[in-house]
């Protein structure tokens, strides 16, 4: 076992998947020789070549619409949008074309490609480069939408995403590319899409949350030792398809939830999560569920970013009150 | 015979004014006159300094991520010198220059990479849009602005500043559409300064040259020397007049180099080398200027003190003053996203309050 972080987790995916599969084309703004702005793609081309990882003229919607054309030739795309702001030229093709080609064409052309996004804030970076968009591709019909919180995660679902059959946004939260160095396990391995993990085991309370801010969670649970609250803490890792039976075995448990998100509030997947459990379990809730979100606001640029991120005390505010109901 | 029927982007001509050991390429002269030239000049000098500093603030954490324009300072001076007050401007992300000519003060433009939304507040009167991130998507709001200025009546006059890499986007396409098909009074202008972060100028089009992108939309297109602030001037100064007269748009291209990293995020050595540079450096907007004034008599080593003295101390006080405005308050996130603060947005304000209180 290695020890990683997840741009050097991502990277080796990618590596060890080219190695296997020829079929597989990597396509983006500056993949290749720059090895990608944030490094996740660095040597890639060197070791493939430049018709395998390929620097693309700059256009959004140019990379993934002929990133479709290959997927439909036989080839595995796996295209990179910079930045998740960037990936909203995308929509058109994504929601028009790529969710639909299986169901429009009766299974006879398939489209099975990863859409690798850096998401989220936390980076003092320039507007349009903090976006949390989930909640959109999660509402569109005939994409998967996987997030990975540690690198470890990242290797495993990122292997998963690309064998699978259907289009795959790889939503990578760039607040941690860096920031959890971790074992990452060698070789062929795969975490299954679809399935959440389980962080903590607990009684009192579910947490539920994704990408970056699981481990704001996690520093929560730190603020709130010696409070003896027993939480439970879920990653979903998929928002789409959602591993609804670990949301509903949890909370027929515990009663008890608060879901955390980076994205604004309004629409979020907080708004779906708790209209399930409505749906399947609102007979074991003992309280409301309380959400932590962003803000119904465009993220703030640097000076102000601090105020609109989910941070542990808000996340321990939420707690203290769905325990105190 | 016009200068667009002249320099018409299939003949393969670049258009120049000044060559880079500062003399003349025609008899015709310059087209500024010396008091002009010094003057802008000194903005040249100026911007220059004010760049360099905010690369230094951004070094010593003082600023956020910053995208320099070093290079092209006379793309930018000579073209908003052909514009008036009031014309519109639609920046992308590296138009500091610009910005400065047409009236933003430098202190805004120093908020705004510090971090602080009022860094997009365009004082009342200065029509230039806040900074347009998403690559070559705001071409579309200038040829708005001039279609409605046209529709109304007024002479106003649009331009869209936008670099190589944007030319690949189909906003930018449906803009020179839209400019063709309204005959609006728009300028695109296109610093090509060969590269989209990493990616060069040869891998963003097979066109020989971006200029005659503009002929397949019925929109005249050009091609001048980007280090040339006579040329620039010039051939903006005919698409202004053109324009203002209900001639319709130009799409200008400025051959140009970005001297220094895309943004302060990323490392240049890592995709071009210094060989490539090589032949750029004497080609340097500033030096031939320099060299120009020199000959005139304009210019020796006490007016480059004299001047960069001047800069550096009014870019000292901007500096002092960007960084004594109070950090930014709790409504400040909340009061502008609608005309009237929803009922929503109340509530996560007080939220929000609640929780830092």
């Amino acid at each position: 076992m290695v020890k990683l972080n997840m741009v050097e987790a991502i990277n080796l995916a990618l590596r060890e998947e080219m190695e296997r599969d020829d079929r597989i084309v990597i396509l983006g703004e500056d993949v290749g020789r720059e090895g990608g702005v944030f490094r996740v793609t660095d040597g890639l081309q060197a070791r493939f070549g430049d018709e395998r990882v390929v620097d693309t003229p700059l256009a959004e919607a140019g990379i993934v619409g002929t990133a479709m054309g290959m997927a439909l030739y036989g080839l595995r795309p796996i295209a990179e949008i910079q930045f998740d702001g960037f990936l909203y030229p995308c929509l058109d093709q994504i929601t028009n074309h790529i969710g639909r080609i299986r169901n429009r064409s009766r299974g006879r052309f398939t489209c099975p490609l990863v859409i690798r996004v850096p998401y989220g804030g936390g980076i003092h970076a320039p507007e349009h480069h903090s976006e949390s968009p989930e909640a959109i591709l999660a509402h569109t019909p005939g994409i998967k939408v996987v997030i990975p919180a540690t690198p470890n995660e990242a290797k495993g679902l990122l292997l998963s995403s690309i064998r699978d059959p259907d289009p795959v946004i790889f939503l990578e939260p760039k607040r941690i590319y860096r920031a959890i160095r971790e074992e990452v396990q060698e070789g062929d391995f795969t975490i299954p899409i679809g399935k959440a993990r389980l962080v903590q085991e607990g009684r009192g309370v579910t947490i539920i949350a994704w990408g970056a801010v699981v481990r704001e969670v996690l520093n929560a649970v730190e603020e709130l030792k010696g409070n003896k609250i027993d939480m439970e803490i879920i990653d979903l890792r998929t928002i789409s398809p959602m591993d609804v039976d670990a949301i509903i075995t949890s909370i027929r448990k515990t009663g008890r939830a608060v879901v955390v998100h980076e994205a604004p509030k309004t629409c979020g997947l907080g708004a779906e999560i708790i209209a399930l459990i409505n749906e399947k379990a609102f007979l074991s809730l003992q309280a409301p569920i309380e959400r932590v979100t962003g803000f119904d606001i465009p993220v703030p640029l640097l000076k102000s970013e601090h105020y609109y991120l989910p941070n542990p005390q808000r996340i321990v505010a939420a707690v203290k009150k769905v325990m105190s109901f | 015979m016009s200068l667009f029927e002249d320099y018409y982007s299939l003949k393969g001509k670049m258009f120049q004014m000044l060559k880079p050991d500062g003399t003349l390429y025609s008899e015709m002269g310059a087209p500024l006159n010396d008091q002009e030239t010094l003057q802008l000049y000194q903005r040249m000098v100026f911007i220059r300094l004010a760049d360099q500093k905010a690369l230094m603030l951004q070094r010593q954490g003082r600023m956020g991520t910053y995208a320099p324009v070093w290079g092209q300072e006379a793309c930018q001076v000579g073209s908003a010198h052909a514009l008036q007050k009031g014309d519109w401007v639609f920046p992308a992300f590296r138009e500091l220059a610009a910005s400065l000519m047409m009236g933003i003060p430098l202190k805004t433009i120093y908020l705004y990479w510090m971090g602080d939304e009022e860094g997009s507040r365009a004082p009342e009167g200065i029509n230039v849009a806040p900074v347009s991130i998403p690559v070559g998507t705001h071409p579309l709001h200038a040829v708005g602005v001039a279609w409605a200025a046209k529709i109304k009546g007024d002479k106003t006059v649009t331009i869209a500043y936008f670099g190589d890499g944007a030319t690949s986007k189909g906003d930018f396409h449906e803009a020179m559409n839209f400019a063709g098909v309204f005959k609006t009074p728009t300028l695109f202008f296109c610093q090509n300064n060969q590269f989209a972060i990493s990616v060069p100028r040869k891998i963003q089009t097979a066109s020989e040259t971006i200029a005659q992108k503009a002929i397949a939309y019925g929109v005249d297109g050009i091609q001048v020397d980007g280090n040339d602030l006579f040329a620039v001037y010039t051939a903006t100064k005919e698409a202004v007049d053109k324009a203002r007269s209900g001639g319709g748009a130009t799409l200008i291209e400025g051959v140009t180099y970005r001297f220094g990293p895309h943004t302060t995020a990323d490392d240049p050595t890592k995709y071009r080398t210094d060989e490539e540079m090589e032949p750029w450096k004497p080609l340097d907007p500033l030096v031939r200027l320099r060299l120009y004034l020199r000959e005139k008599g304009l210019w020796n080593d006490e007016v480059e003190k004299r001047l960069t003295e001047e800069a550096q101390k009014e870019i000292d006080r901007v500096v002092k003053e960007a960084e004594a405005v109070p950090a930014p308050e709790v409504e400040d996130i909340f009061k502008y996203v609608f005309a009237e603060m929803t009922p929503q947005l109340k509530e996560q304000m007080e939220y929000l309050k609640e929780t830092l209180a």
